[in-house]
């Protein structure tokens, strides 16, 4: 039961979470610069894929899922490593930390914004992965564990972004830092959408599907003890 | 009561020490400068006061709350103007205070921020984009952003810093005014006269410690001037 001490600090905390993403997708929506970038790079990842390579049909289906995650963690890096552009400027991170707000509600506006742009990509491309491999990408399942792998790759990479944000080479340290902790989660989303599109059963893929869910919530405990010390100098 | 206690404090960043034991006390309402060369620790102990560094010892206390155990209720008590404008390029004047005003949970936001943007005269400018305005004018909306939550502290670091000589005179008016209310003014800056002209008290530090303090009622450009010098040529 909340008293009402409780319940005006939960209430300031959803509102500085709500604010950041307000703030944050106000200035996409105004420069259109970053969700531009990312549906351009991941369409050519995925034309470059599909042309490059003169592959037969069964060839094609077996590494329809492959491409469509590397499509997927290429194009969230490099949204990713966008993360705190706005606020690089005139260094408004300090504006933020300046006032009184639990600093975590600056990562979990920050992630949720992130993820928003990441969802928007692939809302586009999961369609035209299917125009061009013809798999029948459209089952529950597979657009659950599409959604629970990209929160998880998103969440490391917002906090990741945090830290290399503050480093001289942030573009090249973000991947660096990233794609070796992120690595569980990508083997376990690409296993489980590859059983799932090939029709197994629950068993042959609960392992992989109960690693990507334990991920993500390990990691969204992680970054929210570890966030405030990360986070300040 | 002082508003502003710098008790014992020392920061090192790595092997060089910045600041050492620097002790400082700012009454409520009093306007002080804090005036040193480059690299004397001005703008490091400017951020230990804004919740931005930890000492690596000593006690600061705003209005009695101490840094390290309230600074949620601190960083409501405190405005800072800093040397970034800490805004958004891509929004407007007046977006960008919203963005701050709902941080700061300011209930009659849209009041506050109309108030503040006619404090800075900005009122006719507050649907443009923030990348379109002048340098004088970012600073003066950095300004209104570190006054709208009303704070009792405000912290400016070397705010005349690019300002050509009509945007500083207006800048002076801007910081008297904020004074005159009755807010708790602590300045960094290079410029004795501006020192001298705005503040009440001024301190002056070199190589992290403070090695002057004093009123700035009867202290003369030239007597301070020369003052100044000499202890910084010690």
């Amino acid at each position: 039961m909340y008293n009402n001490n409780q319940y005006t600090k939960t209430s300031q905390y959803w509102r500085a979470v709500r604010t950041i993403i307000w703030k944050d997708l106000s200035i996409e929506m105004r420069k259109k610069t970053l969700v531009s970038a990312l549906l351009i790079f991941s369409v050519m990842v995925t034309l470059v894929f599909t042309f490059a390579l003169d592959l037969d049909k069964s060839t094609k289906d077996n590494i329809a899922v492959g491409v469509l995650w590397v499509t997927f963690v290429f194009s969230s890096t490099l949204g990713l490593n966008q993360t705190f552009a706005n606020e690089k400027s005139q260094n408004s991170l300090e504006g933020m930390l300046l006032s009184p707000i639990d600093y975590t509600a600056i990562f979990v506006g920050k992630f949720i914004s992130t993820y928003i742009f990441v969802i928007i990509v692939e809302i586009i491309v999961v369609p035209m992965f299917y125009i061009l491999y013809g798999i029948p990408l459209f089952s529950p399942l597979f657009l659950l564990i599409v959604l629970l792998g990209s929160f998880g790759y998103t969440l490391v990479g917002t906090l990741l972004a945090s830290i290399a944000t503050r480093t001289r080479a942030r573009e090249i340290m973000l991947p660096i830092l990233l794609l070796p902790v992120a690595m569980p989660i990508i083997i376990a989303s690409v296993q489980c959408s590859n059983a799932i599109l090939s029709g197994a059963h629950w068993g042959q893929f609960s392992n992989a599907f109960n690693l990507v869910i334990v991920y993500d919530i390990i990691f969204l405990g992680v970054a929210i003890m570890t966030f405030d010390y990360l986070i300040q100098e | 009561m002082c508003m502003i206690n710098v008790k014992s404090v020392s920061k090192s960043f790595g092997m060089k020490q910045v600041l050492k034991n620097i002790t400082l006390n700012i009454a409520p309402g009093e306007f002080t400068t804090l005036i040193g060369p480059n690299g004397s620790g001005k703008t490091t102990l400017l951020r230990i006061i804004a919740t931005l560094l930890r000492p690596n010892s000593g006690q600061v206390t705003i209005a009695g709350l101490d840094l390290n155990t309230s600074s949620h209720a601190v960083r409501q008590l405190l405005g800072v103007v800093s040397h970034h404008t800490l805004l958004y390029d891509n929004l407007t004047a007046y977006e960008n205070l919203l963005f701050y005003a709902r941080l700061y949970s300011i209930k009659d936001y849209a009041n506050r921020i109309s108030m503040v943007l006619d404090k800075v005269d900005l009122t006719e400018s507050k649907d443009i984009l923030v990348r379109t305005f002048s340098h004088g004018m970012q600073q003066r909306l950095s300004i209104a952003r570190a006054i709208l939550h009303n704070p009792r502290v405000i912290l400016f670091d070397e705010p005349h810093t690019g300002l050509d000589q009509n945007n500083s005179v207006r800048l002076d008016q801007i910081l008297q005014s904020t004074s005159t209310s009755g807010n708790t003014v602590l300045m960094i800056t290079h410029d004795i006269k501006h020192a001298l002209a705005l503040s009440d008290k001024i301190a002056v530090l070199h190589k992290g410690e403070v090695v002057y303090q004093g009123s700035t009622a009867q202290l003369s450009f030239d007597e301070f001037a020369h003052k100044y010098h000499e202890i910084i040529n010690v």
